[in-house]
């Protein structure tokens, strides 16, 4: 199913790398499916973008990720924040909209951050977090910091301007950043095929005379390979790499889209994709490898629900947040009159 | 010194205090607008980028770089290009550190050189479109004199939020003096520019100069008017206009943006909710009106605001005779 210039084969040996892949991919999948469930019952308001069947990407990219390197994610973001170490708690009170969140229930789910861990924010505009990644890449590049930056976006940020503006940016500049282009195939319910002109999307570097590779996204092993040279080429000052990860999106483009009972792919296709899914394929490739057992993934999958069920009751129990909450933080510095209310004289 | 020296002065001083500050934006090394001319040879290729035509490009990468620790200034060319970053400027960069309940900060500077209308540059080049970041929240300075353009140039460089700084064209050439050594401004305190008693007249920069002449020749002919010039939009100083309104109950907004949910509109609005009873006459808003600045000199001057329409709307003002009342509303309070 794959074509284009593929990236040299890659074998991750370290047990420890292989079974923290296995145990964040399944980790996503079962936080996402809980979502799922939780916006179904109104818990959760409002709609999320689902993670599933892309999980390789966001794990295969992060385990070869520093902490201390910066990623800006997408709406479909949960994946990206899980993969790059973050709180299921604080992510599960976000999406409850509890003042225990990480963004105190201002956020939701499509702006998750954590800047201490290098999290630049999931993004509810298409492509809008890459230049903010690429800055980040350039304030690395000017302190000698040695940090790289990683912009995800999908196959629909492909084909907006500020993605090229960029592109072309960090190719002039050399930034120490890496374009991760998530290809699941559809934009909303528009096909990748029907929008993308030219031979792919991976091709698109060669414009701007970087590397770009198509890699199989649903193969964790073969992104962090990619991901691997990638980050290579960022440290030494060798500028920018596109990675177009093929890969599919087992649910709709959001919780809501079930009832809209869209037509726009098939059941024979999503069937197809499905067969291939990320984590069994890693589970049975570990397994063959003997650097997994059957008992070890049954506990990690023991350990996942328990995160989950502890995340779940976590989120239900934490306070809302104050009324106050929200006229704090739009600025680090406050004036009378700041932010202005909508009705009350606010003196402050 | 030049307003156009005084921003230069205050953006050398902060990058020599302060590694961190680092400029971008088309043309910068170079200089074509001169507020950067130096930099490039003081502080090397590292401090000052050019960056090619991709607005929404290299503002998102201040923001990024803001997040990271950099202090960016970023320079537009033209003030109309701000429309073409709207997303990164209203939707990313003012809204980022809100929706992540307050994890970081973004200090950064936009800075807009000869901004608004210039004889000549027509539809697309003219706007001054403050309005439109004011109601994104958007810190927004425009000062009129030079001794303000330092001072609250260094202000928003050391704000730790986003500020866009407006240097009008028609204020860009001014001479004024500026005291030696470190000044800053307080963000959200206006000035007097002149003290009267009849007509409080708040006027954005542009219009500063002329206004003032005016009110020196109706001083003559027996109209007192007060000049307050905001300085800082947003955050704005209210106390001050409920102090110069409460003196003379007259207020006009003579103002440089256009006329619809306008700079000038939510001013008159917050006379009409909070000074109502100290009013004499009705709130009078001059604007651009709703249209794009045409080319031609002879039909530019009915689009923007005038001196001449300033002093119509004051006689209007005096004149005024409350329809239930009937009087003409004189004298103090």
């Amino acid at each position: 199913m794959m074509k284009g210039n593929m990236i040299r084969d890659y074998v991750c040996s370290d047990r420890t790398v292989c079974h923290e892949a296995y145990r964040k991919m399944r980790l996503i999948r079962r936080f996402e499916e809980r979502v799922i469930q939780l916006v179904n019952a109104n818990e959760i308001a409002g709609t999320t973008h689902e993670y599933i069947g892309e999980e390789a990407i966001a794990v295969g990219v992060c385990s070869i990720l520093k902490q201390t390197d910066i990623i800006a994610s997408t709406h479909r973001g949960h994946g990206h924040i899980i993969a790059k170490g973050g709180d299921v708690k604080r992510m599960m009170a976000e999406l409850f909209g509890r003042v225990t969140g990480y963004n105190h229930g201002k956020g939701g789910s499509m702006h998750i951050a954590d800047l201490a861990l290098g999290i630049y924010g999931a993004n509810g505009i298409v492509a809008a977090g890459v230049p903010i990644a690429a800055g980040a890449a350039w304030a690395a590049k000017l302190r000698n910091t040695g940090q790289v930056a990683v912009a995800f976006f999908g196959d629909g940020g492909a084909n907006q301007g500020v993605l090229h503006e960029t592109m072309n940016l960090a190719a002039i500049w050399k930034l120490p950043l890496i374009f991760i282009c998530e290809n699941n195939q559809y934009a909303v319910t528009t096909a990748s095929t029907f929008a993308t002109a030219g031979p792919g999307i991976s091709h698109r570097a060669a414009a701007y005379g970087f590397p770009g590779h198509l890699v199989d996204g649903m193969d964790v092993e073969r992104v962090m390979g990619a991901v691997l040279e990638a980050v290579e080429l960022a440290r030494s000052g060798e500028g920018p790499t596109l990675l177009e990860c093929k890969a599919y999106r087992y649910q709709g483009h959001f919780t809501a889209e079930r009832a809209l009972k869209l037509t726009y792919r098939l059941q024979d296709e999503i069937d197809l994709w499905r067969g291939q899914d990320p984590i069994t394929r890693w589970a049975a490739t570990l397994l063959e490898r003997k650097i997994l057992s059957s008992e070890e993934r049954d506990a990690v999958d023991n350990e996942v629900e328990a995160q989950l069920d502890e995340a779940v009751a976590y989120a239900r129990a934490s306070e809302w947040p104050h009324p106050d909450e929200a006229f704090q933080d739009m600025y680090v510095t406050d004036y009378p009159g700041l932010p202005a209310r909508g009705y009350e004289w606010n003196a402050k | 010194m030049t307003y156009l020296q005084a921003l230069r002065e205050a953006l050398m001083e902060e990058m020599r205090a302060d590694p961190s500050v680092v400029v971008l934006g088309e043309d910068v090394r170079q200089s074509l607008r001169g507020i950067t001319k130096g930099c490039l040879e003081e502080f090397g290729p590292e401090r000052i980028w050019d960056t090619p035509i991709s607005e929404a490009a290299f503002v998102g990468m201040g923001t990024g770089a803001a997040m990271a620790g950099l202090r960016p200034v970023i320079e537009f060319q033209i003030g109309t290009l701000l429309f073409v970053v709207m997303d990164q400027l209203a939707n990313q960069v003012q809204k980022l550190r809100y929706m992540m309940g307050g994890q970081g900060a973004i200090p950064v500077t936009y800075i807009v050189p000869g901004s608004g209308a210039r004889p000549g540059l027509a539809g697309q080049h003219s706007d001054h479109l403050y309005p439109l970041l004011m109601q994104c929240g958007l810190k927004v300075l425009m000062p009129a004199t030079p001794r303000d353009a330092k001072a609250m140039f260094t202000a928003a460089i050391r704000e730790n939020d986003p500020v866009v700084l407006f240097a009008p064209s028609a204020v860009m050439g001014t001479r004024g003096l500026v005291p030696e050594g470190d000044i800053c401004a307080p963000l959200g305190v206006g000035e007097i520019r002149r003290p009267g008693t009849d007509v409080t007249v708040l006027v954005s920069a542009p219009l500063l100069a002329e206004t003032l002449k005016l009110a020196a020749r109706l001083e003559s002919e027996g109209i007192s008017v007060e000049v307050l010039d905001p300085r800082s939009l947003l955050p704005f100083d209210h106390e001050l206009l409920e102090k110069s309104v409460t003196k003379t109950g007259r207020l006009i907004v003579f103002d440089d943006a256009n006329r619809t949910c306008g700079f000038a509109a939510e001013v008159a609005a917050y006379a009409a909710e909070k000074l109502f009873g100290f009013l004499k006459s009705p709130v009078i808003r001059i604007t651009r009106a709703d249209l794009p600045v045409p080319f031609s000199i002879a039909l530019d001057k009915y689009v923007l605001p005038s001196t001449e329409q300033l002093e119509r709307a004051i006689g209007q003002v005096m004149q005024y005779r409350h329809p239930l009342l009937d009087v003409t509303l004189q004298g103090g309070r």
